[in-house]
């Protein structure tokens, strides 16, 4: 198959096939969710707390099942945000209460619930019923076991989550800007945080079927970092973010659905990186190509107009602004800056400057004009 | 030896081996670096793997290693360019490498004695039935490897004891005396990698970061040395590694969820009941601050209106709840305790400093 | 009954982890002043602002506002933090930080009108920030941050300014133009609490001042409370003069904090 018929394939099976369609939307679902809310927890230097919480749910996982038997993602859902909620206030506790920093505290809580989590998971499996429940797809999560019911149920909770962060908008951005400020206006900090923190907790409980606990964070902070470099809109950032998260885990759950193995967590993690990396380098403004572009234009303007404002001091020395002279008392000049014979080229192509005779340069008129603007833009160039 | 000895003894070396290095992750603030370490040697396995084609080959613990170092090479750099955060560019470096290590092990290298569940759980278990013969003495490989990892963390932060303190405690300083706190940063995290590679087989990645941060992190709530830090948490690891081994047995779990678990639960303890910053601790201890400090706050507030015209007002015990806002009840009880104390005097509503008290509030506000 | 205080303390005491950092502080503050309060790093000087805002709860005492208790005088109040307390990279522009001043008045669930970018407009305009309505805001000099925080506090049309440190780390410009700034808010009958480093400039730029180190120093107008003795006993050892008695101002100079 080519490229095209790929794509051709992809796009069919998005469209016809059900099972590929429904845990497309299901990733779809919960990509908008944990891009959304992502961005809260990325501005909030809380990237790390997403990747915390998805570990600290797998025990509430296990445990809603011990406890109810049921299979039902709704309940399991529900066990896995109880103890990531947990896990987030004991993590708040260990960090206020004593002086371990919160690196520290996020690598305990993840850790420990994690092992926790494991050993039950574990001592239940000498019972045949529950390996049957498929406990272990939360690991990596398992797109294909995704029903239609259980994307209803992820797009009832993320749809909540969303229209709870679009009442609450202002005051999320308050509580993310400027903390302080808004609790000096009235707002009540603390309540608008835990509910900006549950948000997050439900954003990542939808995805922990598809995804998995192990790489659930991916899913937090990827898409909002992607799109933190095409815009400074807050709302924009959010909605790009939503929509980059949307697009890895379609475009996830698509490619996933051609080769066996493929488990569909790495695959959608996969995607939403290639986005990241794309984002970072190619961005327009930020982005780090951009950036090297910029900063090669700078230093070659600094380089011209520095042969300029040599080319000046030498023929204010013979008081004739017109006097020539050899490139290589210019390049004895240039103090190993280099480029001298380029940045006369890049001079003669716009005309400041011409070669009297081979190896012998002077400024013309127009030069002569450029470098005083030049001069007098930048005063640190003109060697003395 | 037994199996079962030979596990305990995995388990232990495993741990120790974390704790020495997990205190200075601890004390640098990197500790959640070994989260991403963990996760991304495990490309470093693959790829140094399918290169090789043998999992025996000790270049894989090197391939692991180096790519541990390069994760944290990477995310200095994402950081570097100011377009994220520290935080999130460890959370966006280390989910893209695992996965892709996902997909190759599910690509290239299936049916090969290297599956996901493994790297991520650990199996301790059946750590004896795989046997080396080291200077004719037959052992378990994994305990071989880990002895030796252990002891050249042993040696390593041994010889290098002074320069990690001063890089850890003062960069600056260390900066100054010519040591490059970058080689020492990057010394460590080799050190970090090599651990990580090396415990993979016996707990797997994520119960790593138990051994590695918790131990540690206990250890830093009971003492304020470092050298003692390092013995406490090396103890904390290996009493989590038995327990927890005991703790999968009796319940016929996995054993590095087991110990895991028991890292959090020493850890839970200490932090509860820790003899200076244990939460019973210091609630005792601020419940008779309370009263301590509500008494000098008295003294200091008499004191500063004493010989002022608001003194008659401000003397009277009912103002106490009026004005410095305390419920009337709570300013009779402080009112009491001074009184107690020969710190104030009363006559009816109006309350006097006492010499004592006086002395207390000067001493207060000097200090 | 006389008009009461903009702003009143009574036995003010908060301790962080039961270590006092604030002792039994007595201020009042009369309306239509701009006050300095300085004293030494570690003095509390941040700290007794945010307690003033509610921001921190104080072990004891009360805070009044006009005479009545702070949570009832809100709207009376307006905070400018610290310039570095925020994250510059934050996604938004100048205009919607200004905006943020008015989100107090907003209440909960409502969105921003017409009239509130108006205001903010307005705002702009009166710290020469109106060409910068657009800029994101991780593009701003120092200076230019701490002028979007006080247009910020002026959407707010407060009656009483609590500023941390305005002048912290802004050009010379930025610098002036906050005083006329203050000024021009003292004309109009607002008061303004200033936590200030610079010692040498508060004569000019400030007419009352309250020293403060864990306990409240002296306060009262610049004249009578910025002597020497008041700053001796406010920094101990760790400030020399070198004053001259010219106009009537002393000259003073921090030789070690």
């Amino acid at each position: 198959m080519n490229l095209f018929e790929i794509i051709q394939f992809l796009i069919e099976q998005l469209v016809f096939d059900y099972t590929v369609r429904t845990v497309a939307l299901g990733c779809a679902v919960l990509g908008i969710v944990s891009g959304a809310l992502g961005s809260f927890a990325v501005l909030r230097r809380q990237s790390l707390l997403g990747d915390a919480m998805s570990h600290a749910a797998l025990p509430g996982i296990v445990i809603a099942f011990m406890l109810t038997r049921s299979k039902s993602s709704l309940v399991l859902m529900l066990g896995a945000g109880i103890a990531g909620i947990l896990g987030t206030l004991l993590f708040i506790a260990i960090v206020r209460q004593s002086r371990i920093k919160e690196d520290s505290g996020l690598g305990i809580i993840l850790s420990v619930f994690f092992g926790f989590g494991l050993m039950l998971l574990t001592f239940l499996q000498r019972d045949p019923d529950s390996r049957q429940a498929g406990l272990n797809s939360y690991l990596f999560g398992q797109a294909a076991t995704l029903l239609v019911s259980d994307v209803i149920t992820m797009a009832l909770f993320g749809g909540v989550a969303l229209l709870i962060l679009g009442l609450f908008w202002k005051e999320f951005k308050l509580l993310s800007f400027d903390r302080d400020f808004g609790a000096s206006l009235g707002f009540p900090m603390q309540w608008l945080d835990i509910l900006l923190t549950t948000l997050l907790v439900v954003a990542i409980v939808i995805g922990l079927q598809a995804v998995g606990v192990v790489l659930m964070s991916a899913m937090i902070v990827a898409p909002a970092a992607s799109a933190r470099q095409w815009t400074d809109r807050l709302s924009l950032m959010v909605v790009l973010a939503a929509f980059f998260g949307a697009l890895a885990g379609m475009g996830g759950a698509a490619l996933s659905s051609l080769g066996d193995g493929l488990s569909t967590g790495p695959v959608i993690v996969l995607c939403i990186s290639a986005i990241a990396l794309f984002s970072i380098l190619f961005a327009p403004n930020r982005g780090l190509i951009w950036r090297w572009v910029r900063r090669g234009r700078n230093r070659r303007r600094l380089r011209v107009g520095a042969v300029l404002g040599d080319l000046r001091t030498l023929a204010l020395q013979h008081d004739d602004p017109h006097h020539a002279h050899s490139i290589e008392v210019l390049r004895a000049m240039s103090l190993g800056r280099g480029g001298v014979e380029a940045s006369l080229k890049v001079a003669q192509g716009r005309g400041w400057v011409t070669e009297v005779t081979p190896g012998e340069w002077a400024l013309t008129d127009a030069g002569i004009l450029e470098t005083e603007r030049f001069v007098s833009a930048d005063l640190g160039v003109t060697t003395a | 030896m037994s199996a079962a000895a030979e596990i305990q003894l995995i388990a232990i070396a495993v741990a120790i081996a974390c704790a020495l290095p997990g205190v200075f992750l601890v004390l640098r603030q990197m500790a959640m670096m070994s989260d991403a370490i963990s996760h991304t040697v495990l490309l470093g396995i693959v790829i140094a793997f399918l290169l090789i084609g043998s999992l025996d080959s000790p270049l894989l613990i090197l391939g692991a290693a180096s790519m541990g170092v390069f994760t944290v090479a990477l995310v200095e750099l994402l950081n570097r360019t100011q377009l994220v955060k520290q935080d999130a560019a460890i959370g966006l470096v280390f989910p893209a490498l695992f996965s892709l290590a996902v997909i190759l092990i599910s690509r290239y290298a299936r049916g090969v004695h290297l599956d996901v569940d493994a790297v991520l759980l650990g199996e301790l278990a059946f750590a004896p039935f795989d046997r080396v013969t080291v200077l004719g003495i037959d052992v378990a490989r994994g305990l071989a490897t880990m002895g030796v990892i252990l002891a050249v963390n042993i040696i390593l932060i041994t010889l290098f004891y002074k320069e990690l303190k001063l890089a850890t405690f003062d960069v600056g300083l260390a900066a100054a005396l010519g040591f490059s706190p970058a080689l020492i940063h990057y010394g460590l995290m080799a050190v970090v990698s090599v651990t990580v590679v090396g415990a993979f087989d016996a707990v797997g990645s994520i119960l790593v970061v138990a051994l590695v941060v918790t131990p540690a992190a206990t250890a830093y709530l009971l003492t304020d040395k470092l050298k003692r830090m390092l013995v406490l948490a090396m103890t904390i690891g290996a009493l989590s590694a038995i327990s927890g081994y005991w703790l999968a047995r009796v319940l016929d779990a996995n054993i590095a969820g087991s110990i895991a678990t028991m890292t959090g639960v020493i850890f839970g303890l200490v932090f509860l009941f820790a003899p200076d910053r244990g939460m019973l601790s210091l609630a005792l201890r601020r419940l008779r601050q309370k009263w301590e400090f509500a008494q000098t706050a008295l003294v200091i507030h008499l004191s500063n209106h004493e010989g002022k015209p608001s003194w008659e007002h401000e003397r009277r015990v009912e103002h106490l709840s009026e004005h410095v806002h305390w419920e009337h009840d709570f300013a009779e009880n402080v009112v009491q305790r001074a009184q107690q104390n020969g710190l104030i005097s009363r006559r009816g509503n109006e309350l006097s400093l006492t010499d004592a008290g006086r002395l207390r509030a000067q001493e207060a506000l000097v200090a | 009954m006389t008009k009461p205080y903009a702003v009143e303390v009574n036995d003010l005491t908060l301790a962080y982890h039961e270590k006092p950092v604030l002792w039994d502080i007595d201020l009042v503050v009369p309306e239509g002043v701009l006050m300095a309060i300085v004293g030494p790093n570690g003095a509390g000087k941040t700290t007794l602002i945010k307690s003033i805002l509610g921001l921190l709860s104080p072990a004891a005492g009360r805070v009044s506002i006009y005479g009545k208790p702070y949570e009832e005088q809100r709207h009376l109040v307006s905070y400018v933090p610290q310039r570095g307390s925020v994250d510059w990279d934050f996604p938004t522009n100048v205009l919607d930080v200004v905006m943020m001043g008015r989100y107090g008045r907003l209440g909960w669930f409502r969105r921003k009108k017409s009239h509130d970018h108006d205001l903010a407009m307005d705002a702009l305009r009166k710290v020469g920030m109106e060409k910068y309505a657009d800029r994101q805001i991780s593009q701003l000099s120092g200076g230019q941050q701490q002028r979007t925080f006080l247009a910020r506090a002026l959407v707010q049309d407060a009656q009483v300014y609590f500023m941390d440190e305005p002048f912290q780390g802004v050009d010379a410009t930025t610098e002036r133009a906050i005083v006329t700034l203050l000024q021009q808010l003292r004309s109009a009958g607002k008061t303004v609490i200033a936590v200030h480093h610079d010692l040498q400039t508060v004569p000019e730029y400030f007419d009352w001042v309250m020293l403060l180190n864990v306990r409240r120093i002296a306060s009262g107008p610049v004249a009578e409370t910025f002597t020497e003795e008041n700053l001796r006993s406010a920094y101990g050892g760790r400030v020399a003069f070198l004053s001259h008695a010219a106009n009537g101002h002393v000259e003073t100079t921090i030789v070690s904090d």
